[in-house]
């Protein structure tokens, strides 16, 4: 599974700045210059931050929290996806802003440090393996120092320690050969399912961020910034993969998440006229691997249906899956075993853009 | 659809006409309380969502627990606004009586019942707050529950209070975890000897939930099964 390795290796370069209201002494200090995992949360960089702000630091007590432009960043999201989503073209380093007091409780859950994102990735886990299996029992079941070890692992890094962990407790992944493992009758409710057996629904946990445009762009340093999470919307909802005459693609997937944003024509290549997706496909600072997961780097085009047009309002302009742009005819299967993050979901960006 | 075979879950169309049915069955036994209201909710509101989602809303609901001190009478809160509803009716609220004190501050609560479409039923989300519209947090809004309520929370695995961004108004709120409801859901219709056909699952569901949850905030919901 090396497409793994090269997503638990990848990390995202920050240049983290205090903000202005906590400076104390000046000059104001340098901006801390940290490489943070992709699978990994913003607070556990609390750490490596503090030392570099706490002869500045106003006194009092310590509440981490993070903005992008002036965006408070959702701590609950991998910062790898905080990043696709919310810098369409990649900025290297990752230019955000610190804050240590003044915790947006209206608009961000609170996070009490490490214990607050742990708990946050638990039920993240459980709510994966309900829709993987039918139950949670696998994640419920798990020994504090199983539980603890898996956590560590991801706090680490370390992808051998994490799958000890996750295959000793068959926290599943979906079955990798087009073979389908749905079940019949599993659409509907009363689908013949023992409780205490562990099913295989053939379900993959999605979750599925939207930033909606009005304006059409060429570039996607043209792309309006992100100042309010309203702009974003975010779907939380699995994907179950069926087995028809052709294989599941990411495309079949994400049609049945946004269908309004797809038409029933085939899957068409067509290079989306005037959008620059050079240097979007290109990440030579990113530790992420693009040359093996995407087979053709060759090419700037982005594959893209040519049924955004079909409403006539919305098209989608661009997909990335830790960081990349897949192409849409790859299997869905592999996309769901390969690409997830250690919470065993999906995390999809899509750039669309919509009528009036 | 056979009551033994199923498994307690329900799809996003079920969960609309159940909710459907709920706000009705709801009016017509409580008239204490207000009503339940559809809140319609495109999640995307740029888009012609050719799907009708939204989710069930009850707001301003007192739920304050008095202090012995101050038990003295019934009364009813009555501050000129439909919405709120501080019933003193005794079938309603276990030990009603609701007092208005200087020295005990009213807290209120809304819930808002939401479909989860990973574990394919009903979710609870609530949030608690004081006449000036403060909010509450969760130590605050657990003193006003119940005395075996906290005990439930702590010990069982079945029924936990968590927070999280309310997946429509993108706000904090507190949620009851759903992992455990279809299980016992499916073991409170199979208790039921006359069992019942689809159908009629369907129509008391979420009156059939809610008569367990709400229970977590001394909210008992009277009704019988008919037949």
């Amino acid at each position: 599974m090396a497409a793994q390795k090269y997503v638990w290796e990848g990390a995202i370069p920050l240049q983290i700045h205090l903000h202005e209201s906590q400076v104390t002494a000046l000059p104001p200090p340098p901006p801390a210059l940290i490489l943070a995992p992709r699978i990994g949360y913003l607070p556990l960089l609390a750490p490596l931050i503090k030392p570099y702000f706490s002869s500045t630091l106003p006194p009092g007590v310590d509440t981490i929290w993070f903005d992008y432009n002036g965006l408070p960043l959702k701590w609950y999201i991998p910062t790898g996806v905080l990043f696709d989503l919310l810098c369409p073209e990649p900025e290297r380093p990752w230019n955000i802003t610190v804050h240590f007091r003044g915790y947006p409780g209206n608009v961000l859950i609170p996070c009490e440090g490490e214990d607050s994102v742990k708990w946050s990735f638990i039920n993240s886990l459980k709510e994966a393996a309900y829709i993987m299996n039918g139950n949670c029992k696998n994640v419920m079941n798990m020994s504090q120092s199983d539980q603890l070890d898996l956590w560590n692992s991801i706090m680490n890094g370390n992808l051998e320690a994490y799958q000890r962990v996750s295959s000793k407790h068959k926290l599943s992944t979906v079955d990798d050969e087009y073979t389908s493992l749905w079940l019949p009758k599993s659409q509907q409710s009363l689908g013949e399912t023992d409780l205490t057996a562990q099913v295989k629904t053939g379900r993959v946990p999605v979750r599925l961020y939207v930033l909606s445009v009005r304006e059409d762009f060429h570039d996607l340093d043209e792309m309006p910034r992100v100042d309010s999470w309203e702009k974003i919307s975010y779907i939380n909802r699995p994907v179950e993969i069926r087995k028809e005459d052709k294989c599941f693609t990411l495309h079949d997937a994400l049609k049945t998440l946004l269908p309004e944003l797809f038409s029933d024509e085939s899957l068409t290549n067509v290079k989306l006229t005037g959008v620059d997706f050079e240097n979007a496909t290109r990440n030579p600072n990113e530790d992420v691997r693009t040359d093996k997961v995407v087979e053709d780097q060759g090419q700037s085009a982005y594959k893209n249906p040519e049924g955004g047009h079909i409403s006539g309002r919305a098209e989608i302009k661009l997909i990335r899956i830790q960081g990349i742009e897949p192409k849409l005819e790859i299997p869905f299967s592999w996309v769901a075993n390969n690409l997830i993050n250690p919470d065993y979901f999906l995390h999809i960006c899509v750039y669309a853009k919509v009528g009036q | 659809m056979d009551v033994l075979h199923w498994d307690g879950t329900l799809s996003a169309k079920d969960f609309r006409v159940g909710a459907f049915a709920f706000s009705q069955k709801w009016e017509s036994l409580n008239s204490g309380f207000p009503p339940w209201v559809w809140v319609l909710s495109s999640k995307h509101p740029w888009l012609a969502s050719p799907e009708e989602e939204g989710y069930l809303s009850l707001e301003k609901i007192c739920i304050s627990r008095p202090n012995e001190e101050d038990i003295d009478q019934i009364s009813q809160i009555d501050t000129g606004e439909e919405e709120i509803g501080c019933p003193g009716n005794e079938d309603v609220i276990d030990d009603a009586t609701l007092v208005q004190s200087s020295h005990h501050e009213l807290h209120y609560c809304d819930f808002h019942i939401v479909y989860s479409s990973t574990f394919r039923v009903p979710v609870l989300y609530f949030r608690s707050y004081c006449s000036d519209g403060r909010p509450l947090p969760l130590d605050e809004i657990e003193k006003d529950l119940p005395a075996c309520s906290s005990k439930e929370l702590s010990k069982s695995k079945w029924t936990f209070i968590t927070q999280e961004e309310h997946p429509y108004l993108k706000r904090p709120w507190f949620k009851l975890h759903p992992c455990g409801t279809a299980e016992w859901i499916k073991l409170l219709f199979l208790s039921d000897t006359a069992k019942p056909k689809f159908e009629v699952v369907l129509e008391l569901y979420l009156l059939s939930w809610f008569s367990v949850v709400g229970q977590m905030f001394g909210l008992r919901t009277p009704f019988k099964i008919s037949n």
